[in-house]
């Protein structure tokens, strides 16, 4: 008896055997990897506006970008990491910076869209153009590496693609390899697009890529399954052939599935089970600090008490770096605390700055000898670990007669609250794709004023030497430029680095080839099972 | 909507009876209840931590001592410590009094605006009744503790109006107890005895009337103290609770809760205890109180 | 009868009309700037402001109230922004996992719950009595939350008794076909013995969880109209006349005591969909509560109001639906109405 359910698979199978490709098995669980996240991406479509930061692993896995970070091993070992100078090619096969240093000349390799169709470099210029047009975060990561008009982009011919650099800017190669600047099958978007040019609509919902990895269902909020592309040309073809990544909200449940061996890998539990997990052996985890990555206390410079630098000197001589290591984070990261007074060419690094009490108090005492009342606000999406920080600034400002109130605001109102640049202290994390101090500082203290410039600091030297830095191609004058304003904000503390944290993530111990991307998400094209 | 109130699916009038009579069967109640007993004895000992609170605590519920961090229960921390190394039993002490406040606070102001509400709509009829009606249909309408999420998420997340939307939930029960209760008695003798002799209407509502279906508002507002507080907890699990680090049994359950799973399970039990002793009683005490002033239900 | 669900309907409309008002001043009160979160964390406040226009926020509440009725007549309740999709086609994609889950645990609590209300109502004041009040009030006396986590520790995680609590399903076991959306439906459906008994054991935890909470409240009101109907005058004489204390028990004042029970079923029901919310986000159930919760939590405010009004829509139909029931046994009610 035919039932309905074998005439229905007969009927999906029916178009392979007719292409005369022998359909292979399913998957098995061990070419199956279980991945356990927080929550997924909300749109198939990094550059559109609005993507949230899962729909990076969509860019990384599913579309090919022209060059890509090499990976290099992490120092303790588990996996690799990627070296932010050096680069190889995805889609580009070969590539040549012109003599004047101001274009590069990308050849592609012959790769093929998941529809079948070669990739040109009509397609790349289509994707860079929409980079760069598309407005909101990805235009603004593009115009971080000087790529900011759809006529720096050229299509020579078929094969040969051309970038025309605005400026001398290091960062303009390595922001090819960020996860924005990836190419789609513009004939099939625009085909698919309607009225839009750029068809934002049908590529939030449709994976038009090259890409090792191809979207086999996506359920948002639930799960979404991802199927290798047997015909990846841009790479060694990833031993994992499929991988369902479910969305699993509570943290407490992502451990106790990864600790019972239910799931092969998890991205995102609280440090505090990291920790055990380590602790315990049973999986393995691996951690690396987050490249330009840092928790900062920001103290606002324009308006409330802190607008007074000695209040910010004191707050940084008050702040227990060491305990909030340890009880917020679990160890895991390093405390900001006890620097050299000359600084460092890196960024995150530890300032001058230990919890003084001496110190803080008589610079508090001058500044306010009456005490003041003020709050302190954080995201109360990383509540886990502001939470427990908070609370611990708070008991140690005490003392210097600052009450302070903890305000946990939510998700997008935080963007909202920090927007309003009014808030005297805030809690934040933010780290930089691209591990530069100039970008860093560019992104947080710059007089640009972007959003993340939480402090409101404004200060022209500062901006002069964060420029200098950024644009020149001498080595000794760009250290000279990031040791001067490193110690400048050392003196002037608008933000008052804590820890940087650790990027970490557990899996069985079957599971290798772990890959660390900038962008923090899983990359499944390097992952092996079993 | 479903007619009647929840509690009394059978209202009726009941014998009147004086203090001395009621007191005298409470004992009678209590003793031939020991369960009832025992929820009073247990509300005894929450009032009191309420009442004297940072005086029992023998740590200082909010000092932090990360060195002593997630600490199981010992001699010198009976309750062991949290995340921070703070004493667990002081923090449960210290909690009891802002748990409590926001279960009286709630119940004082659903009593006030629900109850009275509900009592003109049953004495006076006509529109007041339909307004008041209406209004609690609405809310009705909604999942109560949804609608609590949505009023404490649009107007910030403070005790103040943790408070406000337990009580706001709760209008349509207290509206619907007392119109009930008041319709059956505004034609009752001594209102129109009252009427005829000249009193005013808001007199009789408030003199007449309001003693009347007090008794019973008295079990609902029991019941009603111990939803008032797990609300506050489901809210704090959600990340609608009071703010850091202000000790309260909802937010220290949800905090411990992530910590169940490696192990410290003391984080979550301890306050959890607390909180379900807490409503443990309020809903022994709201049954006892109906035995008491429903004497007929026990027959 | 047809009438008489006519004349129901239509008092429904004010509190229809309540719930959408309510929805919108939500909406608008609920903080978090839609119009900054589209623009992304790097726009200029001219971006920001050209969003606001876009989505018509700048204009007087009124007109945007009308906006937004005419926007639900076409059954559209917004876009989220943490999943993408319309909110509409969130909730109909996900109102299975919750109403299958509601009902399971309402199921499971009748179950337990009228029993044990009938023996406490027959031996009262004894140590049955007594240990039933003690059993249903502790479940209810429990946050929702803390119960799930207790249940996911001992039977998961500790014993592992039970599936990983990853949804409707095992991760690699695929859904039936659907007919009612209803897992533990469409599997036996189709025959599908083995789906079924996985759909089970993932709805095992959170039904109990559910059940738990509901005990207190389903037991508490059968014993009260137990106790009601047995010191009623039919029932004395059907004890005078002989009957068995079993017949008399199970057959007459069961079947009256039902009345108030089902009437309370609706409270109860928005009780468990409420707790569902909790419970949903433990046990990482695909429904509309933890797609509630999420939203909430990132002020995601159209899937929000849009669960919400799902939510009272729902609780109305079914109250409606009780009232008619209630109709079918009581003949009574129906024609005083």
């Amino acid at each position: 008896m035919i039932t309905r359910r074998t005439a229905l698979a007969a009927g999906l199978a029916a178009p392979f055997v007719a292409n005369g490709r022998v359909r292979a098995q399913a998957p098995s669980r061990n070419e199956t990897l279980l991945l356990i996240q927080e929550y997924g991406p909300n749109s198939l479509d990094m550059q559109g506006i609005g993507a949230s930061q899962p729909v990076n692993g969509v860019a990384l896995n599913c579309y090919d970008r022209l060059l890509r970070f090499k990976p290099v091993p992490i120092p303790g070992g588990g996996g690799h990491q990627v070296a932010m100078t050096e680069l190889e090619g995805e889609l580009a096969e070969s590539w040549q910076v012109a003599s004047d240093g101001m274009s590069c000349t990308f050849t592609l390799r012959e790769a093929r869209f998941h529809s079948g169709r070669l990739v040109t470099a009509r397609d790349v210029k289509w994707s860079l153009d929409r980079a760069v047009s598309i407005g909101g975060f990805a235009t603004t990561q593009m115009n971080a590496g000087s790529l900011e008009k759809p006529e720096q982009f050229v299509a020579l011919d078929d094969r040969t693609f051309r970038v025309d650099f605005a400026r001398r800017d290091k960062l303009t190669m390595p922001n090819l390899a960020v996860t924005i600047p990836f190419v789609f099958d513009s004939e099939l978007a625009r085909r698919n697009g309607g009225d839009d040019p750029w068809a934002k609509e049908w590529l939030k919902n449709n994976v038009a890529g090259s890409g090792a990895f191809k979207v086999e269902s996506w359920k948002p909020g639930v799960e979404t399954v991802y199927v290798r592309n047997d015909a990846w040309a841009s790479g060694r073809r990833p031993s994992l052939r499929r991988v369902i990544a479910r969305d699993i909200a509570s943290p407490s449940t992502r451990r106790a599935l990864i600790e019972r061996g239910d799931a092969d890998i998890s991205y995102g539990l609280p440090p505090k089970d990291f920790k055990d997990l380590i602790d315990g052996g049973k999986v393995k985890v691996v951690g690396v600090p987050i490249p330009n990555g840092v928790w900062s206390l920001y103290l606002n410079t324009k308006v409330g008490p802190f607008a007074d630098v000695r209040l910010r000197q004191a707050v940084a001589w008050a702040v227990p770096y060491e305990k909030i290591l340890q009880a917020s984070l679990f160890g895991r990261g390093v405390a900001m605390s006890g620097g050299p007074e000359t600084p460092r060419v890196a960024w995150p690094q530890p300032f001058p700055y230990r919890p003084d009490p001496a110190r803080a108090k008589a610079l508090a005492a001058a500044a306010a000898p009456g005490g003041f009342a003020t709050t302190l606000l954080f995201d109360a999406g990383n509540a886990t670990v502001a939470e427990p920080m908070a609370v611990l600034i708070k008991e140690a400002l005490a003392p210097l007669g600052i009450a302070v109130e903890i305000t946990k605001v939510p998700g997008s109102n935080f963007r909202g609250e920090i927007g309003k640049k009014t808030n005297p202290m805030v809690l934040n994390r933010f780290a930089g794709w691209l591990d530069y101090p100039d970008y860093y500082l560019f992104w947080t203290l710059h007089g640009n004023n972007s959003i993340f410039n939480i402090a409101s600091y404004q200060n022209p030297e500062l901006d002069r030497l964060v420029d200098a830095a950024r644009f020149t191609s001498d080595p000794a004058a760009y250290d000279r430029s990031v040791i001067d304003f490193v110690s400048l904000v050392e003196r002037e503390v608008p933000m008052v680095p804590i820890a940087q944290p650790t990027h970490d993530v557990a899996m069985q111990k079957t599971i290798g080839g772990y890959q660390f991307q900038p962008c923090r998400e899983p990359d499944f094209r390097y992952l092996t099972k079993g | 909507m479903s007619a009647g109130p929840l509690l009394d699916p059978a209202p009726g009038p009941r014998p009147q009876s004086g203090l001395g009579a009621t007191l005298a069967h409470a004992r009678y109640v209590v003793s031939g209840n020991p369960v009832t007993a025992l929820a009073f004895g247990l509300l005894l000992l929450l009032v009191l931590c309420a009442v004297l609170g940072p005086a029992l605590a023998p740590y200082d519920p909010l000092a932090s001592d990360t060195a002593a961090a997630l600490n199981p229960p010992s001699l010198a921390h009976p309750f062991g410590t949290d995340q921070l190394g703070r004493d667990i039993l002081s923090r449960v002490v210290a909690a009891a009094r802002l748990d409590l406040a926001i279960a009286v606070f709630s119940v004082a102001l659903v009593f006030a605006v629900g109850g009275l509400a509900g009592l003109a709509a049953g004495y006076f009829g006509g529109w007041t009744d339909r307004v008041v009606g209406r209004i609690a249909d609405t809310i009705m309408a909604f999942p109560l503790f949804v609608l609590a999420m949505g009023i404490v998420a649009a107007l910030g997340n403070t005790v103040t109006n943790i408070v406000l939307a337990t009580a706001i939930i709760n209008v349509p029960l207290y509206a619907r107890l007392a119109r009930a209760e008041a319709a059956v008695r505004r034609n009752a003798g001594f209102v129109l005895a009252a009427r005829l002799t000249g009193n005013s209407e808001i007199r009789i509502l408030l003199t007449g009337i309001l003693p009347n279906i007090l008794p019973l508002m008295m079990v609902q507002m029991s019941l009603t103290m111990g939803y008032a507080i797990l609300n506050a907890a489901g809210l704090s699990f959600i990340g609608l609770g009071v703010r850091p680090p202000t000790p309260e049994w909802g937010i220290m359950v949800a905090e411990g809760a992530g910590f169940i799973v490696s192990g410290e399970w003391w984080i979550a039990l301890f306050p959890g205890l607390a909180l379900m002793i807490a409503v443990f009683c309020f809903n022994l005490i709201g049954d006892g109180l109906r035995d008491i002033v429903d004497p007929q239900r026990r027959t | 009868m047809l009438r008489l669900v006519a004349d129901r309907l239509i008092t429904t409309v004010p509190a229809l009309v309540g719930v959408i008002v309510v929805c919108f001043l939500l909406t608008r009160v609920l903080p978090g700037d839609t119009a900054a979160y589209f623009a992304g964390p790097t726009a200029t406040p001219q971006a920001i402001e050209q969003i606001r226009r876009e989505l018509g926020l700048d204009r007087p509440l009124p007109e945007q109230f009308a906006r937004y009725v005419a926007d639900l007549a076409r059954g559209d309740l917004g876009q989220s922004l943490t999943t993408g999709q319309p909110v509409a086609a969130d909730l109909r994609a996900r109102l299975p996992a919750s109403a299958e889950l509601t009902l399971f645990g309402l199921v499971l609590s009748l179950i337990v719950a009228i029993p044990l209300g009938i023996t406490a109502a027959v031996r009262q004041g004894s140590m049955v009595d007594h240990a039933c009040r003690i059993v249903a009030t502790t479940g209810v006396s429990l946050p929702v939350f803390f119960t799930g986590l207790l249940l996911v520790t001992v039977f998961y995680f500790l014993l592992g008794w039970a599936p990983a609590p990853l949804g409707r399903l095992d991760t690699f076991a695929s859904p039936p076909p659907e007919l009612t959306g209803f897992y533990l439906v469409d599997s036996l459906a189709a025959g599908d013995l083995e789906t079924f008994r996985a759909a089970l054991a993932q709805i095992a935890l959170p039904g109990i969880t559910l059940a738990i909470f509901a005990l207190a409240p389903i037991a508490r009101i059968t014993r009260a109209a137990m106790l009601a109907v047995l010191a009623s005058d039919f029932i004395r004489t059907a004890r005078a006349a002989g009957l068995s204390g079993r017949t008399v028990v199970i057959t007459y004042a069961f079947r009256n005591a039902m009345l108030p029970v089902v009437t309370t079923l609706g409270m109860v029901f928005s009780f468990l969909l409420g707790a569902n919310v909790l419970v949903e986000k433990v046990f990482a159930w695909p429904g509309v509560g933890s797609y509630a919760v999420e939203a909430l939590i990132a002020s995601d405010f159209a899937p929000v109001q849009g669960f919400v009004l799902a939510m009272a829509i729902l609780y109305i139909a079914l109250n409606l639906l009780i009232d008619l029931t209630y109709g079918v046994i009581d003949p009574r009610t129906a024609s005083a109405a």
